[in-house]
This record gives structure tokens, C-alpha cells and sequence, in this order.
């Protein structure tokens, strides 16, 4: 469960990284919200509640959709007018108003990461550097497939330049620090094979660029098992490809379709806590009750971040007194050797990681499942099973034909997506025929 | 498995802008649709499940996927003379953007007419949806849907379009 004997490099004290290592350290899940408000007044204020909760948080700025693309003359126009925006626009508000903002909030017990979607983040980058942040997130894939129009290329062109300005103020006392999103994609009917790859393959181009502290991020997916045996990958794919830097897992509770009632989002929040309790995951990233309803409150983050840090220490008690040692072992189904054949096609097509994932995409080496951007093939094809597990229908031109079993499904009706996209939502809803498997509740380490 | 970087001819396709789907007037015998998302929304499941609902229902969809600027979705109803412009939505803007897109379409002279349908999560807050919808019918949208899997009105207007053989619909127009 610890990870640091797997990670050689240091984190730099009083960092973001330094933070999530002592609390892991110490036996703690750092849980993360995520937060993003119109005013500097808000984005404070919601900071400020966080801070204060009883729980091992870190602070989030989630950045609004028109700051994500560079409009920041609409951002502006909506700021003016006081209409509501669905984050805090960094780049409007400019560098010196966000120091402001962040005085006093933010401290060594209290870092912050900026969350912001971003194919094109330079401009974003700028301005939390020179508001003092030094924790950010995203990636030249996991931003631009899923979430952008930007071609690959000019995005993988513009990450290099955001990576090296980030780290351009690095010393012996600060280490910027950068998440990829890899393991996210699209947050639902991906295969876990390829998030890990992503991940592992952007958490590479970050540390070519000169970024000496990263996070991998993995989502949870349907399957318990599926996910404990991809976080097992995962670090075993970053102790290989990483071995000097400081890196750490950052794992997700279920980004699809959420549920719709109270105790299904609870029971989801809950089985995502202990899932990164099982797998070793250093940091959550949790969702909210109002999921599915809209923007969360404050109030509504807050409820989530305690729940998932008393599951989270129910789930060590459980797992001590059972003498197990977290994960324990699950099936080897090929997840790992997928991932590995992935990753090692990549970097076989170029030495630099940034060209070698833009070659991959090219020629479908890499293949993200109902991914519409212009510069994915889109051949690929996934499926959750009945009995909730991701497997590939179709994978294209990705080299991993055989390695994990594939998914007896025919072609994909409007039906059966909205099937599979509501799977986890209708299993914790309660609304799930006795047939299918039941929602995730993990086997409490008796494996 | 190792391929040294000279070999590796870049045949990197220009394929936003340069990707130019058409209808092929031989297989094209339903309702042409042009389905797309506002320019400040990246969600995409809406739009992947859009295009199979209207494909089964008989449409010709073209995709154009996330974050599609109101110049690009203008040009491509200009180039395409799609039947009918299908507006998904979920990021919380679609109310500010589609108010925006829907008074360029209509000052438009050729888009004036187009038909224009937009649903999703028009709002930051589920309270504001009815009265968002309000103001974008007034503002020329010919249906605005609800969120979710509510395609019930999206799909009683196909039908609708379908039962009347509207000539557009039915027409092999070409993209002015």
C-alpha cells in the first residue's frame, strides 16, 4: 500500500507533492474537491470552507469553460454582466487579484491545484505561476481528444512550451508539480489498459519536459477488480519508466453518468474511498451528491470530503485487523500486459514522447473509443458487460488484439449505449435487473 | 520494433478544416442532419448518443462533435444545407451560447430558415431550464428539449418532419 519504496525522488518540502507523501506517510487519503467559482469573493470563500474541513484536503481552482479555450474576451463579458459562470476565469482575474484572493488561504497545510481542461494551457500556466500556484493538471491527450478541437499536434507543441515554463522556476525549494489527466478519458466505456497507458505516457512527456514532480491518474470504472488490477499496473508501469522522479496516484471516483439519488451517489463516493485505500492511491478526486443535478455547492463538496475521509479510515481499520495488506491479489487479466505493449509501441515510434504520441494517434496505435476528435481514428470500439466490466469490441489498429478478453457485443445501438453509460447510475440507484452484477462494493481486502 | 524517425513518413492528415464530410447523394435518403455541440462545451456522450438516435430514426448525421465555434458550425450549414441543425448541450453555457448562435443563424440570409433544434442542460442550475427555454424558443430556436435522455421532443419533430415530406427534407439540395 505504501508507494514509497516505489518512488525514489523526493518531494521538495512545503509543496504540493510534499503534502500528499506526509499524509500518505501518515496513513491519510488526501481528498481533493472539485471548485471553481465566477468571483474572487466565491473562489475564496469556497477555498476557505475547505480548508477548514475536518478532513486532509487540498484546495481546487476549477477554471470556467471559456478560460479552458482561450476566450477570455466572453469570460470577461460574463464577469461583467454577473452571470454565472461554471468556474473561476484565472486569467481575467489576472495573476495580482488571485495572489490576493489566495493570501492567507493557502499555505504548506494547505496547497492548491488548478484544474483547467486546457489543449492549449500556456496562457493559463503564466498566470498561476505568477499568482504563486504551483500545482496544475491535464496533458497534451487527455485534454485535447476528449475536451477540445485543437489539432494533436498543436497541442503536444504548446504542453512542451506550458511543461517548461512550469518548471522554468523550479530550485532546490519549489518543484511545480503536474497531473496528468491520461487516466480519465472520455471518464467512461474505456478500457483500463489505455488509460494506464495514457497516463503512464503523458506522466513521461511531463518528466522529458523538465517536470521533476507528477501525479497518474487513474478513473474508477464499474469493475472492483478491473480497477485494483489497473492501479496495479499503473505503478508498476511508473516504477519502471519513472524511478527518479516524485510521483504519486491520484485516483477518481467514477466520472460517467452518476447517480441520481442521495445514497447512490454516497454509495459510489464510498466504494471510490475505499478502492484508493485498496490500491494504495495517495489522492482522490471526489464527486458530489449534486453529480447529476448540477454545479456542487460548497456545502455539497464539503459532505464529500469527510465521507470519503471516514470510509477512507474505516476502510485501513477493516483491512489491519484483517491482517491483509490492501489490494491482496486479483486475477491477472491482462491489463498490465496491455498497457505495456501500448506504452512500449509509443515509444518505439519516436524518441521524443511528444512525437511519438502524436505518430501513435496518427496511425491508430493509440485509439480512444467514441472519441469524435478529428485526429482520433475512432475505429476502436469498448463495451461494459452485464457483469460490469470494460472490454474492447473492437481495438482498431492498437497493438493488443488477445491480450484481455474481448466483449461478445454486437454493434452499439443508441439503447445499448445509454445502457452502458447508465450502468453504474442504475446499479447504485437501485434500478438494476437482479441479473447484473451489483455496483462495486469491494471485497473489504478478503481476497 | 524500433523505427528510426527518418522512416517515419509524416502523413499527418489536416484533418480539422481540412476533414470535410459531405452527404453522398446516393446513399443519402433520410433527413439530413447536421449535429453539434456549442463552441464553449467539450462534452461528447451527448453527441455520440445523438447520432445513433438518429440514425436509427432514419437521419444522415454528420457529427461535428465538441466545442464548435459559432464560425465553423455557420460555415458548415452554409456548405452543407443540412435539413435540420441539432444543438446538444450539457457544460452549463448552452443558454449564454445558444442565444448567441441562434441570433447569428436567424440575421443569417441564407440560415434564416434553417430548422434548429437545441437540448441539454441549458443552465449552471436545473431552476433556471424552463425559464432558458422560454427565451430560446423566443429567440428562434423552432424546439427546445430538456436534458438527460429526453429525446422525446427531438424525436415526435422528426417524425413530424418525416409525416409532412417536407421537400426539404426530401430534396437533394446542393450546400449553396
Amino acid at each position: 500500500m505504501n508507494s514509497s519504496s516505489e518512488s525514489c525522488g523526493e518531494a521538495v518540502p512545503g509543496s504540493f507533492a510534499a503534502f500528499v507523501r506526509g499524509r500518505a506517510a501518515d496513513g491519510e487519503l488526501v481528498v481533493q474537491p472539485r471548485m471553481g467559482f465566477a468571483t474572487t469573493q466565491q473562489m475564496r470563500a469556497g477555498l476557505l470552507a475547505v480548508r477548514a474541513v475536518h478532513a486532509p484536503a487540498v484546495g481546487t481552482i476549477t477554471l470556467d469553460s471559456y478560460t479552458r479555450l482561450g476566450d477570455h474576451a466572453s469570460a470577461d463579458h460574463a464577469l461583467r454582466r454577473g452571470t454565472q459562470l461554471n468556474g473561476f476565469p484565472l486569467v481575467v482575474h489576472g495573476a495580482q487579484a488571485t495572489r490576493r484572493m489566495l493570501d492567507g488561504v493557502v499555505g504548506p497545510q494547505f496547497p492548491v491545484q488548478v484544474r483547467h481542461g486546457s489543449s492549449r494551457p500556456y496562457d493559463i500556466f503564466a498566470t498561476l505561476l505568477e499568482a504563486g500556484i504551483e500545482a496544475t493538471e491535464g496533458g497534451p491527450v487527455s485534454y485535447c481528444l476528449p475536451y477540445s478541437r485543437t489539432p494533436l499536434a498543436d497541442s503536444v507543441d504548446e504542453w512542451r512550451r506550458s511543461c517548461e515554463l512550469l518548471r522554468s522556476g523550479d530550485g532546490p525549494e519549489r518543484a511545480a508539480h503536474l497531473e496528468s489527466f491520461g487516466g480519465c478519458l472520455l471518464g467512461q466505456l474505456c478500457p483500463p489498459g489505455l488509460l494506464v497507458a495514457v497516463s503512464l505516457l503523458e506522466g513521461l512527456f511531463f518528466a522529458r519536459c523538465g517536470v521533476r514532480s507528477l501525479s497518474l491518474s487513474y478513473a474508477q470504472q464499474p469493475d472492483e477488480e478491473q480497477n485494483v488490477e489497473a492501479v496495479a499496473a499503473l505503478r508498476a508501469l511508473a516504477s519502471h519508466h519513472l524511478p527518479d522522479l516524485d510521483w504519486h496516484v491520484v485516483l477518481y471516483t467514477y466520472m460517467g453518468v452518476y447517480p441520481r439519488t442521495w445514497p447512490g451517489a454516497m454509495r459510489l463516493l464510498a466504494s471510490s474511498a475505499r478502492l484508493a485505500v485498496r490500491t494504495g492511491a495517495e489522492r482522490l478526486v471526489v464527486k458530489t451528491v449534486a453529480e447529476a443535478h448540477g454545479i456542487p455547492t460548497v456545502a455539497d463538496n464539503l459532505h464529500s470530503l469527510r465521507l470519503a475521509t471516514d470510509v477512507a479510515a474505516a476502510e485501513r481499520t477493516v483491512i489491519a485487523e484483517s491482517g491483509g495488506t490492501g489490494a491482496g491479489s486479483v486475477p491477472d487479466t491482462g491489463i498490465l500486459a496491455e498497457a505495456t505493449a501500448l506504452v512500449g509501441a509509443v515509444l518505439a515510434l519516436h524518441d521524443d514522447v511528444g512525437t511519438a504520441l502524436r505518430l501513435a494517434f496518427r496511425d491508430g496505435l493509440l485509439d480512444v473509443p467514441y472519441c469524435l476528435h478529428p485526429d482520433n481514428h475512432n475505429e476502436s470500439q469498448a463495451a461494459l458487460g452485464e457483469d460490469g466490466r470494460l472490454r474492447w469490441v473492437s481495438t482498431g489498429r492498437m497493438p493488443i488484439a488477445g491480450l484481455t478478453e474481448r466483449s461478445g457485443a454486437r454493434a452499439v445501438s443508441a439503447a445499448s449505449l445509454l445502457e452502458m453509460l447508465t450502468h453504474v447510475e442504475r446499479s447504485c440507484d437501485g434500478r438494476l435487473p437482479h441479473r447484473s452484477a451489483p455496483l462495486p462494493v469491494p471485497g473489504r481486502g478478503d481476497h | 520494433m524500433t523505427t528510426p524517425p527518418a522512416a517515419v513518413p509524416d502523413r499527418t492528415p489536416v484533418r480539422d478544416g481540412g476533414r470535410t464530410p459531405v452527404w453522398d447523394p446516393d446513399r443519402t435518403t433520410g433527413p439530413r442532419v447536421l449535429l453539434s455541440s456549442v463552441s464553449s462545451d467539450s462534452h461528447t456522450w451527448n453527441l455520440v448518443f445523438l447520432q445513433l438516435l438518429l440514425e436509427e430514426h432514419g437521419c444522415d448525421v454528420v457529427n461535428l462533435g465538441a466545442c464548435v465555434d459559432d464560425d465553423l458550425l455557420l460555415g458548415e450549414c452554409r456548405r452543407l444545407g443540412p435539413d435540420l441543425l441539432v444543438i446538444s448541450t450539457v457544460n452549463g453555457h448552452g443558454y449564454l451560447d445558444g442565444l448567441r448562435l441562434i441570433g447569428r443563424l436567424r440575421t443569417d440570409p441564407l440560415l434564416a430558415g434553417l430548422r434548429v433544434v437545441i437540448g441539454g442542460k441549458l443552465g449552471v442550475t436545473p431552476q433556471t431550464q424552463d425559464s432558458h427555454a422560454r427565451e430560446l424558443l423566443e429567440a428562434g430556436y423552432d424546439v427546445v428539449g430538456g436534458g438527460g435522455d429526453d429525446t422525446g421532443r427531438l424525436t415526435r419533430y422528426l417524425q413530424g418532419l418525416r409525416d409532412l415530406r417536407v421537400p426539404a427534407l426530401t430534396g437533394g439540395a446542393s450546400p449553396p
